[in-house]
């Protein structure tokens, strides 16, 4: 075996050091969500019992979490696409400023968005009370990532001149967006889709604000298990979301991956 | 069918107040192959846009194909074949696929959508690559799939931008024979937009050459080419000589002047710099003039710098200079 010089060495534990302090704590949360008693420690056995706790107590919040983040993305999918599509065919200066301040939302705090809106639409009790009022804060929160998305790659496959060639072929705008546009970003939409989903699935900051003791939240569900239940069922809870947003992150990075293929 | 198309005093004026075009008449005789030639920025593709219905003439500009008015019809309606630069082959669609777009546009049935599609591959030789994905293709045959595209839906109008820019110098020149070929053998109205003044004259039956918004002059490539209208389609296509003689300004084509013996010669000249490209040799020699004066010669032998030459310019060849365009 060569010999590796001791620079290697010291920045190949310096490396795993850092890793292992960012990864050692999720791993511990999950270890004592199984963990009959996080006291004890391992030895006390390992059990499903706070898992199935935390089913019976906070399964509304998560389904609420996958309503809604689906919700988010039906309503960011109907007012992205056609946004970015826009934006696309219209590109001036106007344009580029209305990007600029898309971002505006992801820039201010969550907070400061929440607050607004109760401001402006508290007083109406049902919708107050309602689980579309998290709705309109993640739609609000989340629509940028859609409309960037989008718009990146109807802008990388030159989408004007496919356009015009299928007009010229005698495809009306109906069959244009159908059968030539929607197909061609379909990588653009993918990739916007799951980061939709992943934000508002995780999204806290904002909700925390807009939530009613009846519509919790699952990470608003997490804090307020943090708070008040045992530790051992926090961390179960920890562990159910996490087994619901890896995958949707793991699917983020493959999306993006090809987004970037498409634009090469 | 073919149609003649008439531009009726189409201008183009954008939003921001640039003229692309100011206001013209054209006439294309049905079955013409018509050639615009320009640098860019002389308003060609507009001119091109304006006859495919992408963008619409100013107001009192009217386009016509054959007597009907089709001014306030979209593109989608104009039955026009339209070939780009960048081929604008949609990717999520197999080589066959785009071909039949249109066809399936127009609803088409299943069966005769196919037998057409395979009609139209055969005819751009590319009968084996229907089921390829577009971005398989080199250069040259996406250019093809494009012309059979645009061809498949038997349109009144062939209209091609810059078609061959994006092709390397040999697959251009292979094209430019193909589509010839095609525009001869289908006898369709093509319009074809260029920059190019060789394409300009291989391909078209009249050329229109267009400066800053005006057309500078219209002809067949002999008469543009041995009688330009102005000094820009002069300098603008092939090489143009300039000497003076009893103080007016004359003009002539390198191929029109021979290098002869002392005592029979119009021009007296010394060389400049030689350049040997095989089949002949390209000189450009000082005549006093205020350009050195290009000739060409198959003679094989070196010219040294510096040598005399005595040039005979062939009888007429020597046009006066027209004046500047107004």
């Amino acid at each position: 075996m060569r010999v590796r010089p001791l620079r290697y060495w010291l920045q190949l534990g310096l490396t795993l050091l850092v890793c292992a302090f960012l990864v050692v704590p999720v791993f511990m949360s999950i270890l004592a969500g199984v963990t009959q008693n996080y006291f004890i420690g391992v030895k006390s056995g390992l059990t499903l019992r706070w898992v199935g706790e935390v089913w019976t107590l906070y399964s509304d919040t998560i389904w609420r979490s996958i309503y809604i983040a689906l919700a988010t993305l039906a309503v960011t999918l109907a007012l992205g696409i056609p946004a970015a599509y826009a934006l696309a065919r219209a590109q001036s200066r106007w344009t580029r400023w209305i990007e600029e301040l898309l971002t505006l939302p992801i820039a201010v705090p969550g907070l400061a968005t929440a607050l607004a809106l109760i401001l402006l639409y508290g007083q109406w009790r049902d919708f107050r009370a309602s689980w579309l009022f998290i709705l309109v804060g993640h739609v609000l929160f989340t629509l940028p990532f859609m409309v960037r998305s989008v718009l990146a790659v109807m802008l990388a496959v030159d989408l004007r001149t496919l356009e015009e060639a299928a007009a010229s072929l005698g495809a009306s705008f109906r069959e244009r967006f159908l059968g030539v546009i929607l197909p061609n970003v379909r990588p653009g939409i993918v990739a916007g889709s799951l980061m939709v989903v992943t934000l508002s699935m995780g999204e806290f900051n904002m909700t925390w604000m807009l939530h009613t003791p009846l519509t919790k939240t699952l990470p608003v569900g997490l804090a307020d298990s943090y708070a008040s239940m045992r530790l051992e069922i926090g961390s179960a809870y920890t562990l159910i979301f996490l087994l619901m947003i890896v995958p949707l992150l793991v699917g983020l990075q493959w999306a993006a991956g090809r987004v970037e293929r498409s634009r090469a | 069918m073919a149609v003649a198309i008439h531009l009726e005093n189409c201008g183009k004026t954008f939003p921001d107040g640039t003229r692309a075009l100011e206001p013209i008449d054209v006439r294309i005789a049905a079955g013409e192959t018509i050639v615009v030639l320009g640098p860019s920025g002389c308003g060609k593709t507009t001119l091109l846009r304006i006859i495919a219905g992408l963008e619409s003439p100013d107001a009192g500009g009217r386009v016509l194909f054959d007597t009907e008015d089709v001014t306030p019809e979209p593109i989608e309606q104009r039955g026009v074949g339209m070939v780009f630069q960048s081929y604008a082959l949609f990717p999520n669609m197999s080589v066959a696929e785009n071909v039949g777009y249109g066809l399936r546009v127009r609803k088409w049935p299943r069966e005769e959508r196919e037998q057409r599609v395979t009609e139209m591959l055969g005819l751009v030789d590319l009968a084996k690559l229907g089921a390829r994905r577009v971005d398989q293709l080199s250069g040259g045959q996406k250019q093809r799939v494009a012309l059979a595209r645009a061809l498949a839906i038997r349109p009144r109008v062939l209209l091609l931008d810059e078609p061959l820019t994006a092709l390397d110098a040999k697959l251009r020149e292979q094209l430019r024979v193909e589509i010839d070929r095609l525009l001869s053998h289908l006898g369709i109205t093509s319009i074809y937009v260029t920059h190019d003044q060789s394409e300009a004259m291989a391909l078209g039956d009249r050329i229109i050459v267009m400066e800053k918004g005006r057309i500078a002059q219209t002809g067949t490539p002999q008469e543009i080419y041995h009688h330009p209208a102005t000094a820009f389609v002069a300098d603008f296509i092939g090489t143009m000589n300039r000497i003076v003689r009893d103080g007016r300004e004359f003009m002539f084509r390198p191929e029109d002047a021979r290098i002869v013996p002392a005592g029979s010669h119009d021009l007296e000249a010394k060389v400049i710099s030689s350049f040997f490209l095989g089949d002949h040799t390209r000189l450009a020699v000082d005549a006093g003039a205020a350009a050195p004066i290009i000739v060409e010669t198959t003679e094989r032998r070196e010219w040294p710098r510096d040598e005399t030459v005595y040039l005979a310019i062939a009888p007429g060849a020597l046009l006066p200079v027209p004046g500047e365009a107004p």
